[in-house]
């Protein structure tokens, strides 16, 4: 079981969170023309990266914020987390 | 029986304390604190079972969990369990243990096993055997693997016994109370660390309980017993007996298995009988110990062959001699301890050393105590069948080739050691890369991964003194790095027996003209001819070799076997141990009972169960439940001798007819609250939202990114900034979710804030063509009339000094209300509905006739939305907004969903307007094409329609949209059922909806 450090809440086991998928994937603006490709790239594909990977996941039995968790996803190894509203760097 | 085998005095068991137990229906007696292996061997049974594959007779190997043979199936408490190690099993008053029925048992057909037998089962006889002929499986392989995937029988009764969960933190886990988990632990205390010391046996010790050394004066059991006492005694100190770390997690997590009541006749009052540590630790020290490996050679799976340091454990622990006439056979300083120890207690034993002239004081001792040793001599094979009866034995050349000529020596039995093998399998599930150690021959840990150190034998360390130097240290440095605090302990002065080097000699070859069997795995019954098959069949990886052959499978995952399986490979395939490598250790080190895994999570408590605050109202009133999600809700209310289909239809015609009266406490709310709070909606829902008058509720669809429909529900705008969103049941976790990812991640501009309030308010849907009679007498104050309260209005009213707010929104297509009241008054509001309803005929309906009358409007729930429909398919395209953007809506362009033919909801009635429609079922054109049938739609829900007064059905029909009026069969396999239906408007009741509006 991974310890994840929720930046609101402190180091809390994973079995207080769940997964939410790529932190980088950014949804596209609404009203914006967008191309087949492009929607899809953002609704469908996805990589799935062995090592360093930024992803979301959301603190549903403690304060409820959604995270961004850079995680290796190889070794599990996590590097940092954010706040939602926290650029990657 | 006598315990013929027991010293007459000697050992740590309580001689005060006889304890009776069975075996095999047999009474026998041993002693507090005896193992049921070592309490048997005491009464002279040496014969435990049959072997896996060749029904070969089985005694004792081990005196631990180690053990691959001596398995039983345990009876305690009326509770039996299978799989229970007698070398692990605390003997208790009462306790009863049998053979594992090992294949073939009596109820194996007779003829099948000579045909096994004939092919004599080689390498790989899983994949080979099962294969052919087809007609075999059932009656023969299946039985055959079922019986073999196991050791004995599971109970297929309820299990009365508690096991618990207990997640813990720490400064330093130690895994293993030895001479090396002892130091770490009493050093890392005394820096005042919080330390948790896990020991797998009942006693604290380890080695120490057998080893004759000294420590500050002290014998090494003496020493182990201070300090385990003075740990007891700090705060900051956890001892665990009869706990075993069994899997190294993620990020430092481990998990430990503590048998508070297993070595007890019976669980005392609120104990449970094991628990589960999850243990989050800073730093862990491992310090697990070496298992002896055996050598191979001839029949050495003979009962009475066993590891030199178990039968040094039954002399010592518990007075227990292992045979009268021992013969030891080693290849290094280990299995003189054992013979000096035989010796000592009146018995001559002879030792076999591989070695051609080993000296060290261990071996000065035994000569001079007149051992007799033979060097350079090897056993070739254990004679005897159910017992070690004799040895052949034999000089071996100096290149460990060529045997002399084969002399036979009389023995009850051969102790053998072959050396030692680090247990590295905590540090290797930690994901260090072990690393191969030519000077033991076994593999030890390396860099370390995570927070991990191996302390001591489990390291490779094999000396007392090295072993507590860096142990005392380890456990003082990383303890000083949490604590800031340090204690320096002087260091004891230390007297061991100083050993020399083994001999890397681990097979004995075979004498010229002789085919003994010669075992590398014990508990599969793997001999090196199994491992020569599969390299020659072409098997080269080793974890290919471990599945073909099963070299190390089974409850004793190898512990034993694994380091001359891979000496074999590496031999044959002329490659070092380390390039073949050794298999991946995993989780459980040792078994763990499906119990203490799922520990109170059973029955009731594995989900809580939700209940409304009108639930023992309708208990009272009859009401049978039906789970919805964790919910429990009334599924309909028993009248008499009614049935449920009887019931659901006499509630949901009262619904038509006069008012019905539903408890939906259940459905998922939300509170939506700041000035952006109608963009969100809007953004969220497909329709438009900006627009919503204060004191209207509107009904919404919600889409994810790839335009499936994810929800629908009302949402009723409160006040000028406020609203109060309603969800599905089932989905309102997601939907919550849902939104707070948008908020926080997508657009943290608007200005919203969430939180769901499903707990907060008791609803009750009031309906029916007389609902707004009930609703006068409830709030006499209001107007509710039509123009007052019209369809999609809210308001909030006095219900009897009661505040209650009133949606004018119905799910039954009647006239009908939800009435909201704070949680604490839902009772109070339901008693007063039905009071105010009584004169209109008003009954209360539950799920089933909410279902019937939700189904016959064809207004769309969950088996619609079930995750694979879109808005068209539910006939909810009009709901889609043409002038803004929202969730999914870029999804609903892409080709697949624009198609002609797409699927749509539909009617379906049966032509005969009898036959019940099961749902599930598929639609077909032609009932008798031939298989497979191509399908063109689903039934989704089924009903019997109160309105028309026969079945009725929804489903997702290919082409919905044009076969209206069309003829097709509706086709249940599962049911037998071709039914010849007619395709309809979903709407089947009140097409145009003037009902909710009268
Ligand atoms: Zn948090």
């Amino acid at each position: 079981m991974l310890h994840i450090k929720c930046p609101h809440c402190g180091m809390r086991s994973q079995n207080e969170f769940s997964y939410g998928g790529d932190a980088t994937v950014k949804r596209p603006e609404l009203g914006k023309e967008i191309s087949d490709q492009d929607w899809d790239n953002f609704v469908y594909n996805r990589k799935s990266l062995r090592g360093k990977h930024w992803e979301l996941w959301q603190h549903l039995s403690g304060c409820r914020q959604w995270i961004k968790v850079q995680r290796d996803t190889a070794t599990h190894e996590i590097f940092k987390t954010l706040k939602a509203n926290e650029e990657i760097s | 029986m006598t315990q013929s085998f027991r010293l007459e005095s000697g050992g740590l068991i309580n001689r005060d304390k006889k304890i009776s137990f069975k075996f095999n229906g047999k009474k026998y007696f041993g002693y507090e604190g005896d193992t049921l292996a070592s309490a048997l061997i005491a009464n002279g049974v040496h014969l435990i079972g049959r072997s896996f594959k060749y029904h070969r007779p089985r005694g004792f190997f081990g005196a631990g969990v180690d053990e691959p043979y001596a398995i039983v199936q345990l009876y305690r408490n009326g509770e039996t369990e299978p799989n229970i190690k007698a070398t692990e099993q605390e003997l208790f008053e009462g306790l009863e243990a049998k053979s594992v029925n090992c294949w073939p048992s009596v109820n194996f057909d007779v003829g099948a096993i000579n045909n096994f037998l004939k092919i004599f089962l080689p390498a790989g006889f899983y994949y080979k055997t099962f294969m052919w002929p087809k007609s075999f499986w059932y009656k023969i392989y299946e039985p055959f693997i079922r019986r073999a995937a196991g050791l004995g029988t599971a109970s297929i009764k309820h299990d009365k016994e508690r096991y618990e969960h207990k997640y813990e933190y720490c400064d330093l886990l130690i895994t293993g109370s030895g001479p090396s988990g002892l130091a770490s632990a009493y050093s890392a205390a005394k820096n005042g660390a919080k330390v948790i010391l896990a020991e797998d046996k009942s006693r604290f010790g380890g080695t120490l309980l057998t080893s004759e050394v000294n420590i500050g004066n002290q014998s090494g059991k003496e020493w182990a017993d201070s300090i385990i006492s003075e740990l007891k005694e700090m705060p900051n100190v956890t001892v665990k007996n009869r706990s075993q770390v069994f899997g190294y997690y993620d990020h430092n997590m481990l998990v430990m298995s503590e048998r508070i009541s297993d070595h007890l006749p019976k669980t005392k009052k609120f104990h449970p009988k094991q628990r589960l540590w999850y243990i989050r630790a800073k730093e862990v020290l491992i310090s697990s110990g070496s298992i002896e490996r055996p050598i191979v050679f001839g029949n050495n799976d003979t009962p009475g062959v066993m590891l030199s340091s178990a039968a040094k454990e039954y002399l010592k622990v518990y007075g227990v001699l292992v045979g009268k006439k021992p013969l030891v056979f080693t290849n290094n300083d280990s299995g003189y301890e054992t013979a000096i120890e035989f010796k000592k207690n009146g018995i001559d034993p002879i030792i076999l050393d591989t070695r051609k002239e080993p000296q060290s004081e261990i071996i000065e001792e035994a000569k001079n105590m007149n051992i007799n040793i033979k060097n350079s001599y090897v056993v070739v094979a254990a004679q005897g069948y159910k017992k070690v009866k004799s040895a052949d034995v034999a000089k071996i050349s100096d290149n460990k080739e060529e045997l002399g000529s084969i002399e036979n020596i009389e023995c009850d039995c051969i102790c053998v050691s072959g050396f030692w093998t680090p247990t590295i399998h905590l540090a290797s599930q930690s994901g260090n890369k072990t690393k191969f150690n030519e000077d033991i021959d076994a593999f030890v840990p390396g860099i370390s991964k995570q927070n991990e150190k191996t302390l001591g034998a489990a390291n490779g360390i094999y000396t007392l003194e090295e072993t507590l130097k860096d142990s005392f240290e380890k456990g003082n440095l990383l303890s000083k790095k949490i604590t800031n605090n340090e204690n320096k302990i002087s260091f004891p002065n230390v007297v061991e027996k100083k050993s020399t080097v083994h001999d890397k000699f681990w097979c004995v070859p075979l004498p010229k003209g002789k085919n003994y069997k010669r075992f590398l795995d014990f508990q599969n019954d793997v001999a090196v001819s199994d491992i020569e098959i599969a390299l020659k069949e072409g098997y080269r990886s080793i974890e290919h070799v471990k599945r073909y052959t099963t070299l190390g499978m089974a409850t004793d995952q190898g512990k034993t076997s694994n380091l001359n399986g891979l000496q074999l490979v590496s031999k044959i395939e002329n490659k070092v141990v380390p390039a073949v490598g050794h298999t991946t250790f995993r989780p459980p080190y040792s078994p763990v009972s499906i119990g203490a895994i799922v520990g109170r999570e059973v029955g009731k408590h594995s989900k809580p169960t939700r209940k409304s605050p009108m639930h023992s109202w309708h208990e009272k009133n009859n009401a049978v439940f039906v789970d919805a999600g964790v919910w429990l809700r009334p599924r309909y209310y028993k009248r008499g001798e009614e049935n449920l289909f009887e019931a659901s239809k006499r509630e949901a015609r009262n619904v038509r007819t006069n008012v019905g009266v539903c408890d939906v406490t259940t459905l998922g709310k939300i509170d939506i609250k700041g000035p952006d709070a109608a963009e969100l909606l809007n953004r969220v829902y497909t329709n438009a939202w900006l627009k919503l008058p204060i004191g209207k509720a509107r009904y919404g669809v919600m889409l994810r990114e790839d335009g499936i429909v994810m929800d629908d529900g009302t949402t009723t705008r409160i006040s000028e900034n406020h609203y109060h969103m309603t969800t599905t049941t089932a989905q309102a976790a997601n939907v919550l979710s849902h939104l707070e990812y948008y908020l926080q991640l997508v657009w943290p501009e608007l200005n919203v804030n969430v939180v769901s309030t499903t707990e907060q308010w008791a609803g009750a849907a009031i309906a029916g063509p007389k609902s707004r009679e009930v609703l006068k007498k409830l709030f006499p104050k209001s107007d509710v009339s039509n123009e007052g309260l019209p369809f999609m209005g809210y308001m909030e009213a006095d219900l009897f000094g009661v505040k209650a707010k009133i949606f004018r929104i119905s799910f039954s297509g009647e006239l009908a209300y939800e009435v909201n009241v704070e949680s604490d008054n839902g009772y109070f509001m339901w008693e007063k509905i039905i009071e105010a309803g009584e004169e209109f005929g008003i009954q209360p309906y539950g799920t089933e006739a909410l279902s019937t009358l939700r189904i016959e409007m064809g207004h769309v729930a969950g088996s619609e939305l079930d995750g694979r429909t879109i808005p068209y398919d539910n006939s909810l395209e009009g709901l889609l907004s043409k002038k803004k953007d929202f969730i999914g809506k870029r999804s609903l362009s892409r080709k697949a969903f624009a198609v002609e033919d797409r699927q749509k909801i539909v009617g379906v009635v049966p032509l005969d307007k009898k036959t019940s429609i099961p749902e599930g079922s598929h639609l077909v054109k032609d009932s008798n094409a031939p298989l497979p049938n191509p399908k063109l739609g689903y039934i989704s829900a089924s009903c019997w329609s109160v309105e028309y007064d026969n079945p009725f059905s929804l489903a997702i029909l290919k082409d919905g949209k044009n076969m209206i009026g069309k003829k097709l069969f509706v086709m249940s396999p599962l049911k037998n059922k071709v039914i010849p239906v007619e395709i309809v408007s979903s709407h089947y009741v009140d097409p145009k909806g003037e009902r909710v509006r009268s």
